[in-house]
């Protein structure tokens, strides 16, 4: 059997994209705060990128850097433990978000750290960090503004460059008046950026541990790169005398000049920035004879279904993402219903192939048709991912899985769990009907004298006209118009035998 | 004689190469063939008038998009080939439909990996070319308009922008028309929200799409939008005439023909 | 142990794929990097300077004038510590200085709350971004450039690089081996997280100014 666990037809685990997208598709506010957004990143980015010439060039530099590191990954994560260790930075390694939990817990509560500042980390996320550690007695504080207001607010990112996209200032205002002692409503934004800074700071100076993100990690020189442009970053990795780091396998690169491309494309397609403030690179502990920097520097390098992903070479490349969320910012559907709707750590296009490569179809199976594949994605993406085709191929495996020659099991997790016998069989008589042209005319036409009688309550046009008036049958179709034309139907060569 | 000045675009997606083909072939798309035959009819009218033999197989039916989209690729594959059989001439093969086209030009050789066609489907995507762009670049047309004035507005579909290239080419057909006042739409190069299946799968945030969309080109004023893909017209026009709106939404061939030939 | 043979045998046991030959990418070169670094600094929001290797100190003590700062910190041992110490003995008007002379554990209070600002050097700077190269070191620790709400660093006119890519190879970064960290700093802190609403000195400092050394002044 192929599946492993698939569900059978029309069951499905938890409301679908479909069914939770109205909530916010309802929601004018939300609505307003995303299409802002949105429309601010894109014009950001573009300009940037003003030269078509060397955005091709560049990008096309940045892709071949991440698929060459892909095609040496055990090799550069090899060279980049023994380097990193060389350099003093334990590297651990975790199958699962579980083990990674446990590492982290365990590098802490060996330490005897009771309270932890994060740097901003989607795979903590993944990770659901914060909450594996508060169930042990650690207290995790987010730094990242934006990170730290939905931890006020007891919410998820719902973008994974900009946390809090989601939320305006009114919203943010009332929930640092309602959370933060003696603070008074504002709408002006230094002084709820202050209010933060003036909490925060505090919790720097007294934090046992610093947790944080990789966005490439050097296998050449043992070197993480971290970016970001609060300062909290740097602050979470610096001033605490233990810096945890968590990232997936897939952030390594080979050499340190293979991060000047992909910082360019990274910044400028993120956030429409050249750079960010701050770019800071670990290569290490604090040395004895230096004055800062924390004793001791771990690295939890996660798989978590990454080198499943892997197994299939054109899967694999959607782990060339650089998390840059350019894709999102294009996205008309995620613009429309944020990135709560995906139920999903990564939302947007990146999400949707990333999601249920990692957590299999059962539970995400629904993600890849939540695209018009538009491409617009594909088309902004710094690494070339070629998403839409990616969509596409997850929409196979979910309805018709290929398995991995070794394993014998599909290629993507719960493949097949999408599958429908009543599905099959329509793309069985369409198949049936497209290439047997004389049955084809004689439905064509049996539809151009009858397709219009098709009630409005039948399967695909009652949802069509939800919105929609319902399309209408011509009598005659171009076969028969091009035919009274006197269009002909062959070309003589045809007939010539070659 | 209107100003019918040459087409002043830059970087065609496809070059003029000099030489015009005499004969072409004529891929009509199956929402065409079915909902939109006058379009269709219009884009092979358009061709005869500049010069063109058109010919019209009638063993075609469907580029394969509609399964290769929901994941069934042996089915996309098997219709594919039917149109890889019924166009086997080496002739260029023109489509009124940049969706279609980018289908069959940009996926068909990935959908035959594999398969002993490969190279035969490699071969016809090389012939494919979408309508406005092979009247522009490769026959050079040249339009007298003959209506009256008129205000309208273009929408691109995804896939000819991003997947065969054709952004300017359309927009110069209707520049060459003296009468015709082209007027951008905000985000016209965004999703109208049609994406086949999507429009029934995912009801809602395909109605969000398309009432943006619609809500923009009303913005314009524009009593006409034009585009190049009968699904995306099918999309925004059904959603016209739902609501209400009396913007009419047409395929931009069969405006040409209305314009330039109307007996 | 077992996860580390897990994942890698894994990965190796995967079918293996050619890794492309990087294609040609040739970063952007300025006639006036100066004039570039000057133009993209300042859109980062730092202030530039110009300034003489033998009268920055009393450049910066007029700069600094009427802004009240209880506190410079400074990195002794190091050439510009030591000028401004030196010029801080012979009465030029600065702030009072405070050395960044032991562990971070023994100064963190002063550090977190009380010190305004901090004054680095530079490793060189690059154009293309207004960008500030710093590799701390023991001297010239790491929070001095992060801490205080007010980081002026000291650049020669001389040590800009058109791009990071180009100051990675003429410096050898790769070779040389790299730093306990190794910092690019473009700008003060600053968040956009707040309805994209740019914001200065969220964690790190508020203000940003370069002192550029010019040559043979």
């Amino acid at each position: 059997m192929l599946s492993e666990k698939g569900a059978p037809d029309g069951e499905h685990h938890g409301p679908r994209f479909a069914e939770r997208a109205p909530d916010a598709l309802n929601n004018p506010q939300l609505r307003r705060n995303f299409r802002r957004a949105m429309d601010g990143l894109m014009a950001k980015r573009a300009a940037q990128f003003p030269d078509p010439a060397y955005w091709a060039e560049l990008r096309a530099r940045g892709a071949a850097v991440k698929a060459r590191a892909l095609a040496k990954l055990p090799e550069l994560l090899e060279r980049l433990e023994a380097n990193l260790t060389a350099n003093g930075v334990q590297v651990h390694w975790a199958e699962t978000t579980e083990e990674a939990n446990a590492i982290v817990l365990g590098i802490l509560q060996q330490a005897g750290a009771r309270t932890v500042i994060k740097g901003k980390s989607m795979v903590s996320e993944e990770m659901h960090l914060n909450a594996h550690l508060e169930r042990h007695g650690i207290e995790a504080v987010e730094s990242d503004l934006g990170e730290y207001i939905i931890q006020l607010a007891g919410e998820t990112p719902s973008h994974i460059v900009m946390p809090c996209i989601h939320k305006n200032k009114a919203e943010i205002s009332d929930l640092f008046a309602e959370k933060i002692p003696d603070q008074p409503h504002t709408d002006d934004v230094d002084e709820l950026t202050a209010a933060a800074r003036r909490v925060l700071r505090e919790r720097f100076a007294n934090a046992d541990a610093g947790i944080s993100g990789v966005n490439f990690a050097v296998a050449e020189t043992g070197t993480l790169v971290l970016i970001e442009n609060e300062g909290n970053g740097r602050l979470s990795t610096t001033l605490p005398p233990l810096h945890i780091a968590v990232t997936g396998i897939e952030k390594v690169v080979e050499f340190l000049d293979d991060v000047p491309p992909l910082l360019a494309l990274l910044t400028r397609s993120a956030t429409g920035q050249p750079i960010t403030t701050y770019v800071n690179m670990i290569s290490g502990p604090r040395k004895t004879w230096e004055k800062d920097g924390p004793t001791a520097v771990h690295l939890v390098l996660l798989d978590a279904g990454r080198s499943r992903v892997y197994q299939d070479v054109e899967l694999a490349d959607t782990l060339r993402c650089i998390r840059c969320a350019a894709c999102m910012n294009h996205c008309p559907v995620y613009t429309r219903v944020g990135g709560h709707t995906y139920n999903a750590i990564y939302p947007g296009p990146i999400g949707k192939i990333l999601t249920p490569q990692l957590q299999g179809l059962d539970a995400a199976g629904d993600q890849p048709h939540a695209s018009t594949l538009c491409n617009a994605c594909a088309e902004v993406c710094p690494v070339k991912i070629p998403i839409p085709d990616l969509l596409v191929r997850l929409r196979r495996e979910a309805v018709r899985p290929t398995e991995t020659p070794a394993t014998h099991l599909p290629v993507v997790k719960d493949g097949g769990a999408e599958r429908s016998w009543k599905e099959s069989l329509v793309w069985a008589g369409w198949r049936l009907v497209y290439t047997r042209p004389l049955l084809y005319r004689m439905v064509t036409r049996a539809l151009a004298w009858g397709g219009n009688w098709v009630p409005a309550s039948a399967p695909l046009m009652r949802d069509w006209t939800k919105a929609r008036a319902r399309p209408r049958f011509k009598p005659r179709t171009l076969h028969d118009l091009a035919r009274e034309r006197g269009y002909p139907n062959r070309l003589e060569l045809d007939e010539v035998p070659k | 004689m209107t100003a019918a000045m040459p087409s002043t675009f830059t970087a065609p997606a496809t070059p003029a190469t000099g030489a015009k083909p005499d004969t072409v072939y004529f891929f009509g798309t199956c929402l065409v063939d079915m909902l939109y035959p006058e379009a269709g009819l219009a884009g092979m009218d358009l061709l005869r008038h500049a010069g063109v033999r058109v010919i019209f197989p009638e063993g075609q039916s469907c580029c394969g998009q509609p399964a290769r989209n929901s994941g069934y690729l042996e089915e996309a594959r098997e219709v594919a080939r039917a149109q890889l059989d019924a166009f086997p001439g080496d002739i260029p093969i023109v489509v009124p439909s940049g969706s279609c086209a980018g289908m069959m030009k940009t996926h068909y050789p990935h959908l035959f990996e594999g398969d002993p066609d490969q190279p035969r489907a490699i071969a016809f995507a090389a012939r494919v070319h979408e309508l406005t762009a092979f009247l522009v670049n490769v026959l050079g047309v040249k339009l007298e308009d003959k209506g009256a004035p008129v205000t309208v507005t273009w929408h691109p579909s995804c896939h000819s922008l991003r997947e065969m290239g054709v952004v300017e080419e359309p927009k110069a057909l209707l520049r060459q028309l003296a009468n015709v006042t082209l007027v951008e739409n905000k985000r016209e190069r965004e999703c109208c929200g049609f994406g086949g299946t999507f429009a029934v799968r995912q009801t809602a945030v395909s109605t969000a799409m398309v009432s943006d969309k619609l809500a923009s080109v009303r913005e314009t004023g524009a009593g006409t939008l034009l585009s190049g893909d009968c699904g995306c017209l099918m999309n925004i026009g059904g959603h016209a005439e739902k609501v209400g709106d009396g913007t009419r939404c047409r395929h931009i061939a069969e405006f040409l023909m209305e314009r330039c030939h109307a007996q | 142990m077992n996860a580390r043979a897990n994942i890698l045998g894994r990965l190796k046991a995967a079918p293996g794929r050619p890794g492309p030959d990087l294609p040609p990418w040739t970063p952007p070169s300025y006639a006036d990097k100066l004039a570039r670094f000057r133009q993209m600094a300042e859109a980062n929001h730092a202030e530039i300077h110009d300034v003489t290797a033998s009268n920055w100190p009393e450049r910066l003590a007029s700069i600094l004038n009427n802004r009240g700062l209880r506190s410079l910190m400074i990195a002794p041992g190091t050439p510009r510590g030591d000028a401004l110490l030196q010029a801080a003995a012979q009465g030029v008007p600065l702030p009072p200085l405070v050395p960044y002379d032991r562990a971070v554990e023994a100064l963190k209070d002063a550090l977190v709350h009380q010190v305004d600002a901090g004054l680095t050097g530079t490793r060189g700077a690059i154009a293309e971004t207004g960008t500030l190269i710093l590799w701390p070191t023991a001297q010239e620790p790491r929070l001095l450039s992060l801490l205080p709400p007010l980081h002026i660093a000291v650049l020669e006119e001389d040590a800009l690089h058109d791009t990071l890519a180009a100051a990675v190879r003429d410096q050898g970064w790769a070779a040389a081996g790299m730093p306990t960290n190794a910092l690019l700093i473009s700008g003060p802190s600053k968040t956009s997280d707040i309805e994209q609403t740019l914001a200065y000195g969220v964690h790190g400092p508020k203000e940003l100014i370069i002192l550029l050394v010019k040559k043979g002044e």
